[in-house]
């Protein structure tokens, strides 16, 4: 993708994106997608330019560009996550230097901890066993799950996690409709997601004319408007991670981002250029 | 690795092969995201048994079964509808325990990573597992790991450039030695105590078959996830 591409959608997107974006408390608990499902990159954008502060995040289950991005800005006190890296392209290097330095807590987890936690929430239980997981340093850890014996024969220990309840899920999608419909497809966690949090806000490729939830063959794949607080649309609104079919992930921008953010200035200046709509390529 | 013999096969193709054993007589073989030499392996497994066993690679589409989110994975490895499945690790030791989060004393680690996954779980509830390391390095196969991210102590493989080990009554047993390594050399490269069984075997060679499939039908399979893994295979 060439820098004047990045550039025509820019404007009013931006605008769009700031009305999600502002719905979003400081000192939330944002749960967030990982970057192969459905990342509002936009409106992460307009979070770091208010600044937001105090987010609690939550990887679902996993984090990768968005969380080291709003990590590096400040934006974040808490970290709750089954990883957080760059995938391919290495380390999260605002996540590892906030880690070393203290600035930010960890909460350590698995994937299947924080799966389970949503289900909890999203079946309004206050917790669910999780099968496995026994013997791993994580439950010596965590001092928020238990171990019980199941109180069904034979009775062997259970790991319990508590619901995760988050106070706003944010994530992209192709398409939204006017009733607030969004369709997901296969990344179900992110119905998951809205399942479990209060408020959810959605930005889209497009808008369809047509409702999703009429056509049964996107119906299956449609998170229903009834868990969706707002939607925007923000075309381009996930990149530089990918969006379905629609766009793949930008590697050159990702290979920048890991050679700039290497340093605390290179991640400023990279920063300061993608919060400007500069080409971050140049950064 | 020096001493390595001009051969017609890459290393890479002799660990995949290994692994393509390892999985015989799965039924379904899942295989987590960047781990190109696994998910070669259990395409191989899946030519030479004639489409069994069933693969599911994750960051694949084709390949990819999954329709329920992330979390199907695992509620699938639970129900144990999948046979085998494959870790790495920044250290592994003579207990078969698995660290991917850290170095140093957790939570103040001196040295953090991306994070544990679904390790913690998988390790705990898939019949066959199997350790992987491409590398066979001191400093990562421990005789302690620095945090327990997955626990051992359960049957399963371990699988290096240098050697193939089998996790039984407790500790690591010499199951044979890739060509090219000798047992002083895996020793010294070794960070824990493991036994071996006389006579010392060699690690089976694959043959022009496996060889052919390997550089065929799983390299197309694979380039559709690992673009550049699958561009590796062939001679060295």
């Amino acid at each position: 993708m060439s820098g004047a591409q990045r550039g025509t959608a820019r404007a009013a997107p931006t605008v769009a994106a700031a009305t999600l974006a502002q719905r979003i408390p400081d000192g939330a608990l944002l749960a967030l997608a990982p970057d192969y499902s459905g990342c509002a990159l936009a409106v992460v954008r307009e979070l770091i330019r208010r600044p937001a502060r105090g987010l609690r995040l939550l990887g679902v289950p996993q984090l990768g560009l968005q969380a080291d991005l709003l990590i590096g800005a400040g934006c974040v006190a808490e970290v709750e996550t089954a990883a957080l890296s760059l995938g391919e392209h290495g380390l999260a290097p605002a996540f590892l230097r906030a880690a070393t330095a203290g600035t930010i807590v960890i909460r350590d987890s698995t994937c299947p901890a924080i799966h389970a936690g949503l289900t909890a929430a999203e079946r309004g239980v206050p917790f669910l066993p999780l099968c496995g997981v026994l013997g791993s340093d994580l439950v010596r850890w965590r001092k928020d799950w238990r171990v019980i014996d199941d109180p069904f024969p034979p009775g062997r220990p259970i790991l319990l996690v508590p619901a995760l309840r988050p106070d706003v899920a944010l994530f992209h999608v192709e398409r939204i409709d006017a009733a607030g419909n969004a369709w997901v497809g296969v990344r179900r966690e992110l119905m998951t997601m809205a399942h479990a949090a209060r408020t959810t806000l959605v930005s889209a490729e497009a808008a369809s004319a047509e409702n999703l939830l009429a056509d049964a063959t996107l119906a299956a794949g449609t998170l229903p408007g009834l868990y969706v607080t707002a939607t925007a649309v923000v075309p381009h609104g996930a990149a530089p991670t990918g969006c379905g079919k629609l766009y793949p992930r930008d590697d050159a921008v990702y290979a920048r981002y890991a050679e700039r953010a290497a340093t605390a200035g290179g991640f400023a200046r990279f920063l300061d250029a993608w919060l400007a709509g500069d080409d971050v390529l140049a950064a | 690795m020096r001493g390595w013999p001009v051969t017609t096969f890459s290393r890479r193709e002799l660990l995949i092969t290994t692994i393509a054993g390892l999985l015989d007589g799965c039924g379904h073989v899942a295989v987590g995201a960047a781990s190109p030499v696994p998910a070669a392996g259990a395409l191989l497994a899946r030519e030479l048994g004639g489409g069994r066993p069933r693969v599911s690679l994750l960051g694949g589409l084709r390949d990819n079964p999954f329709t329920d989110g992330s979390r199907e994975l695992f509620d699938c490895a639970a129900q144990g509808r999948v046979d085998a499945f494959f870790l790495g690790g920044a250290q592994i030791d003579g207990e078969g325990n698995v660290n991917l989060l850290g170095l140093g004393p957790y939570p103040a680690l001196t040295r953090r990573f991306a994070g544990c996954f679904g390790a913690p779980f998988m390790a705990t509830v898939v019949q066959r597992l199997i350790l992987f390391r491409e590398d066979h390095d001191p400093r990562c196969l421990v005789e302690r790991v620095d945090f327990v991210t997955a626990a051992g102590g359960r049957p399963c493989h371990l699988l290096t450039g240098m050697a193939l080990f089998r996790f039984d009554a407790g500790r690591f047993v010499l199951e044979s030695l890739h060509p090219g390594a000798s047992l002083d050399e895996l020793r010294s490269r070794t960070g824990f105590a493991f036994a071996v069984t006389e006579p010392c075997t060699t690690t089976s060679l694959p043959s022009p078959g496996t060889l052919a499939l390997l550089r065929g039908p799983v390299r197309a399979a694979l380039a559709e996830v690992y673009p550049r893994a699958a561009a590796t295979l062939g001679p060295s």
